[in-house]
């Protein structure tokens, strides 16, 4: 309830402040989100599967969004951040159709 | 981390009655995950307006930017070359309007030159008006021939006898029985001479000894001359330009 609530709160705050997006965050903001997506997905199966812990939830956003971010910086540093970025991108998107494929069992059993 | 541990394939109602007693009766443990979740969906919303207000090169790599810098230069680079290509045609399409120009103005001045000189075109400048009184009758070819060699020689560019005949070079002078035929055109005296030229070295050239005007005002003819230097007159007769019938120009190459 109080999840949900906040992603409501988030995606309002977000639509009435319309913040700009600094240039320095622009190429890392993606990723994070997709990378933040990947652990929301991860913690709600976890959850199904009664084994969710808030803390463990905390510590895998939050490093997920960083290594997501360190590894495009990475790859912009190196001269491949686009196909670094892209990679990323597949991995994470293959994670989140698995846990998602776990979740939809959980709840349709099927 | 959670994903790995999901093997769990228990009989399935558990998850679910997990979730729908979470979303009734809501935990301690929530709040950290309501603040997370506010976090993507602040980040998400974010991350897709400026997606979309998107002017088309924000956001773009670097590397990106360089390649499209690149395009664009060629581009300008094919548009400056066409410019230069233009610019070029236009130049010598713009020396051949001036050299054909060019070449019509001296078409021109030359169908000039060649006008007055076989008469025809009238012609006007400074010169000299000649008027040969004849009351005895006795003025004719010898002493206008004579005369108009006279004018020639030094200088005449125009003549014209009594506003009625031009002088070129096919005039023919006959004597008639009342004056002078100039091309068959009889003439009456007094005769009057317009000749253009310079005027002092045209009156010269009539009043030298022994010269036209001695010749005519001598004791043989009695005719009376007088000439006025003018600073413009006009020769307005025009002479029929003969088509030559015999005479072909020689290829001088």
């Amino acid at each position: 309830m109080i999840a949900g609530l906040g992603l409501l709160v988030g995606i309002v705050l977000g639509l009435l402040l319309r913040p700009e997006v600094p240039l320095w965050l622009e190429p890392y903001l993606p990723i994070a989100v997709v990378a933040a997506l990947d652990a929301v997905f991860g913690a709600l199966r976890a959850f199904l599967d009664g084994i969710f812990d808030d803390k463990v939830f905390v510590v895998s956003f939050v490093s997920n969004v960083l290594i997501a971010a360190l590894i495009v910086y990475l790859g912009d540093k190196l001269g491949v951040g686009g196909q670094l970025s892209t990679g990323v991108i597949v991995v994470l998107g293959i994670r989140i159709f698995s846990n998602v494929a776990a979740i939809r069992r959980h709840i349709f059993h099927a | 981390m959670p994903e790995g541990v999901g093997m769990s394939d228990q009989n399935s109602s558990p998850g679910r009655d997990r979730l729908l007693h979470a979303l009734r009766r809501p935990g301690r443990g929530q709040v950290a995950a309501g603040v997370l979740l506010a976090v993507v969906g602040f980040a998400g919303v974010v991350q897709v307006q400026s997606t979309e207000q998107n002017d088309d090169y924000e956001g773009l790599r670097e590397e990106d930017l360089v390649q499209l810098l690149n395009s664009l230069s060629a581009a300008s680079q094919r548009a400056e070359n066409e410019i230069t290509q233009l610019e070029q045609t236009r130049s010598s399409l713009r020396n051949d309007t001036d050299s054909r120009q060019a070449a019509l103005e001296q078409a021109q001045q030359q169908a000039d030159v060649l006008g007055i000189l076989a008469g025809t075109l009238p012609a006007v400048g400074p010169g000299i008006e000649v008027t040969v009184k004849d009351p005895g009758g006795k003025v004719g070819i010898d002493q206008m021939l004579n005369g108009i060699e006279e004018l020639r020689d030094s200088g005449a560019e125009a003549i014209e006898i009594n506003d009625a005949a031009r002088v070129v070079a096919q005039t023919a002078l006959e004597d008639g029985d009342t004056g002078i035929v100039v091309d068959g055109k009889p003439l009456a005296p007094p005769y009057t001479l317009e000749v253009i030229g310079e005027p002092k070295t045209l009156t010269e050239a009539l009043n030298f000894t022994g010269g036209f005007v001695a010749d005519v005002e001598g004791p043989l003819v009695g005719g009376e001359v007088t000439i006025e230097q003018k600073e413009e007159l006009e020769v307005a007769t025009l002479s029929d330009a003969a088509q030559p019938e015999y005479a072909d120009p020689l290829d001088t190459e």
